[in-house]
C-alpha cells in the first residue's frame, strides 16, 4: 500500500519535472494500447533507473537504461530521419522521433539488431557503426560502454552501442551500419520478418 | 503446373512442415531456434534439454552478481512461447533417446549442447579434497543439480585459481565479495551460507604466461579493482616491458593492460591507500606460473598447497609461449580451483568428434559427413566466447540450415513425425518431459521465494526424473 503511494507520488514528481510525459490525454494510454509509457513503469514499481522518456532530463552521465522512449509530440521539429544499413548492405530509411533509442527503433522496423541485455550495458549485440559526419555529434561513451564495445567483433573507430544512442535533432540524417559479424548472411537482400 | 506429390507425403495441411530438433536449450539452442522460426514460416522447432529447466549457462554459468547478462532469458522466453516452438526438458539425448532416433523423427537435428566437461590440469594431487574444477564451483553457487553436493572447503586463508579468464575472475569475485552484496543476488542459499562461514581472505589468480596474454576482459578486472574491502596485490616485476608494449596493442587489449598496469604499479592516492590498508581481503594475478603438483597435508590427505613451475615468455602477444625455467615455487593454500577451460563431450559415438579441439567437426555449422545434422554454439567452435559470440555463431548455423531447406539440399518434402514419435519413445522408457509452461510454474515459485528474502529468485534444487515430479507437486 505504501509502496503504491510512493510510486504514484514519484510519478507526479517526474511528470512535473518533465522527466515523464503526461499520458492522461494520449489516446494510446486511454485505450490501454500504450506499450512503453509511464503506466508500465509504475506497474513495474521501480524508478531506480529513472527511465526518462523526455530528452530534457538525463541521468547517469547520459547512460540509457531499459525501455524504449518515444516523444509524444507530433511536432515535425521532433522528426529525425535516420538510415540503417543492414547486414546485407541494404539501406533502410526510417522516420524517427527525438528521444527514440536507436536499438529499439531498429527492432520496431524489423532491422536485425539484437539487444540481448536489454540496454543495460552488459553485452555488445547492438553494436553499430556510425557514419563519420555524425559520429562526433554523439556524446562520449561511458567507460562501461567502451568496456562492452571492447568485446564486440569487428570493432572500428566509429563503433557504438545502439542502445546508448538517443536521437536528438542534431542527429538528422545519421547512418547506422550493422557490422557483418556472421560469415553467412543473406546475399540476396532478403530481410527476415520480425518475430 | 501440377505438383507431383510423392507417396509418403500427406495432404498439404498435414505433416508438410519442416521439423527441426535442437539439442540443448542454452543461448546456442535458443538463438538457433529464433532464427529458424523467423526465416521460414513453416518450420517447427522442438528444443530438447537434459535438465528440467532451460537456458543452460545463462542460468548456471553467468555469475549471480551479473543479472543484466541474464536479461537475454526474456528473448529466449519469447521464442519458447511461439506456437511453432516447443520445449522438452528432462530429456537426456544420448541416454533417453539417441541422436539417430532424433534424425529419423526430424528433418534436421541441431546439436547445441555446449561443453559439460572441463580440461584437467593433469597433475598429481588433482583428485585431492580441496581441488575443484571452476565449472563445478560455479555450478555449485549457481544451483546446478549435479554440483549441489560439492561442499567446497572454505576454511583456509588462501585460495589459488589456475587460469585467468572471466570464469576465474567470477570465482575470485564470489569468494571475496561482501556478503551484503551476494545476499541480494540469485546465488543459492546453501552457497550463501557456506560463504558466510568462509575463512578465505586471499585469492591468487595464476596464469602460465604474462599480463598481455590474460584471457579475461576489462569489465571483470575493473570489478576486482573496485571490490569493497579487498586490495590488489600484484608483483610489479611481472609487468616489466609491458608499458612499452602498450602502443602496439589493439584497443581492447590496450585498455585492459592499462588497467592492470595502473593497478599493479601506480601509487594510489591517500584515500585509496587507506582503503587498501583497511581491507581485510586481498586478490592478485600471479603470472608465469604453471601447476606442477597439488601438495597434500599428510595427516588429512587434503590440499595443503600447490607447487608451481616458473616460466619465462618466448615471443610476444597472443602467440607468446610459456617455457619452463626449471625453478619451482610452493604456495600454501587450502582451496585450488582450476579454471583452464570447459570441454565438450561426444554424447553419441556416431558423431564426428575432434577430441583434441573437443568440437563436432563441421563446416559452417553443417556436421561433416552427416546430412541433416548441424551444430551451433560452443560445440561448434570450442568453449570460448560470450553470449554475443554464441549468438552470431548460432545465426550462422541457422542460415546454413535454412539455405539447405530453401535450395532442397535438405529434403523437407518427406513427412517426418517429429515430437510425436519421440514422445512415444520417451513414454515407453519412463521419461516424463517438462514443458515450457511447467518451467514457468517453477519460475514463478523461484521468483516469489526470492522476493520473500530480498533476492531476484531463490533457485529450487531441481533434479532429474523422479526429483522433478516432486517439484511439480508444489
Amino acid at each position: 500500500m505504501a509502496a503504491a503511494a510512493v510510486r504514484s507520488s514519484m510519478g507526479l514528481t517526474l511528470r512535473l519535472s518533465r522527466a515523464l510525459p503526461d499520458c492522461s490525454n494520449c489516446p494510446f494510454h486511454r485505450s490501454n494500447g500504450c506499450v512503453s509509457g509511464v503506466s508500465n513503469l509504475q506497474r513495474r514499481g521501480s524508478f531506480d533507473s529513472f527511465r526518462t522518456i523526455n530528452r530534457h532530463l538525463q541521468t547517469s552521465k547520459g547512460l540509457y537504461h531499459g525501455e524504449e522512449g518515444r516523444s509524444n509530440a507530433e511536432d515535425p521539429d521532433d522528426v529525425v530521419n535516420v538510415v540503417y544499413v543492414d547486414r546485407s548492405g541494404q539501406r533502410i530509411p526510417v522516420k524517427a522521433k527525438v528521444g527514440d533509442n536507436v536499438m529499439y527503433l531498429a527492432q520496431r522496423h524489423g532491422i536485425e539488431l539484437e539487444g540481448s541485455c536489454e540496454a543495460s550495458l552488459a553485452c555488445s549485440t547492438c553494436h553499430v557503426y556510425v557514419n563519420s559526419s555524425h559520429f562526433d555529434k554523439l556524446a562520449e561513451p561511458d567507460e562501461r560502454e567502451d568496456d562492452m564495445l571492447d568485446m564486440a567483433p569487428m570493432l572500428q573507430e566509429n563503433s557504438r552501442l545502439g542502445c546508448q544512442i538517443i536521437l536528438k535533432p542534431e542527429l538528422e540524417g545519421i547512418e547506422l551500419t550493422l557490422p557483418k559479424v556472421t560469415r553467412n548472411f543473406y546475399v540476396d537482400g532478403h530481410v527476415p520478418k520480425p518475430h | 503446373m501440377i505438383e507431383i506429390i510423392s507417396s509418403g507425403v500427406l495432404s498439404p495441411g498435414e505433416g508438410c512442415s519442416p521439423k527441426v530438433c535442437i539439442v540443448g536449450s542454452g543461448p546456442a539452442g535458443f538463438y538457433t531456434a529464433q532464427q529458424l522460426i523467423k526465416a521460414r514460416q513453416d518450420v517447427e522447432v522442438d528444443i530438447y534439454e537434459r535438465l528440467p529447466v532451460p537456458f543452460g549457462l545463462v542460468r548456471f554459468g553467468v555469475a549471480p552478481d551479473h543479472p543484466e547478462v541474464k536479461n537475454v532469458i526474456n528473448t529466449f522466453t519469447q521464442t519458447a512461447r511461439q506456437s511453432r516452438c516447443s520445449f522438452y526438458g528432462n530429456v537426456d539425448v544420448g541416454t533417453d533417446v539417441s541422436v539417430e532416433e532424433l534424425r529419423q523423427a526430424y528433418h534436421a537435428v541441431v546439436l547445441s549442447y555446449g561443453a559439460e566437461g572441463n580440461r584437467t590440469m593433469g597433475v598429481p594431487g588433482e583428485d585431492l579434497a580441496g581441488v575443484h574444477a571452476a565449472k563445478d564451483f560455479v555450478g555449485w553457487y549457481n544451483g546446478l543439480p549435479s554440483c549441489r553436493q560439492l561442499r567446497p572447503d572454505l576454511s583456509s586463508e588462501t585460495a589459488v585459481i589456475l587460469g585467468q579468464g572471466n570464469v576465474a575472475l567470477d570465482v575470485a569475485r564470489v569468494l571475496l565479495s561482501p556478503l551484503d552484496i551476494l545476499k541480494m543476488t540469485d546465488i543459492t542459499q546453501p552457497a550463501l551460507e557456506a560463504l558466510a562461514e568462509s575463512q578465505v581472505r586471499r585469492v591468487l589468480i595464476v596464469g602460465r604466461r604474462g599480463p598481455v596474454q590474460v584471457a579475461c576482459t576489462v569489465k571483470e578486472v575493473r570489478e576486482m579493482v573496485n571490490l569493497p574491502n579487498a586490495r590488489p596485490e600484484m608483483v610489479g616485476a611481472d609487468f616489466e616491458g609491458v608499458a612499452e608494449a602498450l602502443k602496439d596493442l589493439p584497443r581492447p587489449r590496450k585498455r585492459l593492460t592499462e588497467l592492470m598496469l595502473k593497478t599493479a604499479l601506480e601509487v594510489p592516492g591517500e584515500k585509496e591507500q587507506q582503503r587498501r590498508s583497511e581491507a581485510s581481503h586481498a586478490w592478485g594475478f600471479r603470472f608465469f606460473r604453471s601447476p606442477v603438483e597439488i601438495l597434500a597435508d599428510p595427516e588429512r590427505s587434503r590440499t595443503a598447497g600447490i607447487r608451481l613451475a616458473v616460466n619465462r615468455l618466448e615471443g610476444s602477444g597472443e602467440g607468446a609461449r610459456a617455457v619452463l625455467t626449471g625453478e619451482v615455487e610452493d604456495v600454501t593454500c587450502g582451496l585450488v580451483i582450476s579454471s583452464i577451460g570447459y570441454k565438450s563431450l561426444p554424447i553419441d559415438p556416431s558423431l564426428p568428434f575432434d577430441s583434441r579441439k573437443a568440437i563436432v567437426l563441421n563446416n559452417m555449422g553443417r556436421v561433416q559427413r552427416a546430412a541433416g545434422l548441424y551444430c551451433s554454439g560452443w560445440l561448434k567452435t570450442g568453449p570460448t566466447g560470450v553470449i554475443a559470440t554464441t549468438m552470431n555463431n548460432s545465426f550462422d548455423t541457422a542460415r546454413s540450415l535454412v539455405e539447405d531447406m530453401d535450395l532442397g539440399t535438405l529434403d523437407v518434402s518427406v513427412v517426418k513425425p517429429g515430437s510425436q514419435s519421440v514422445a512415444a519413445l520417451l513414454e515407453k522408457r519412463g521419461v516424463k518431459p517438462v514443458t515450457f509452461s511447467d518451467w514457468e510454474k517453477i519460475d514463478r515459485v523461484e521468483l516469489s521465494r526470492g522476493e520473500a528474502v530480498g533476492k531476484p529468485r531463490e533457485k529450487l534444487s531441481v533434479t532429474d526424473h523422479n526429483g522433478h515430479r516432486q517439484e511439480m507437486a508444489l
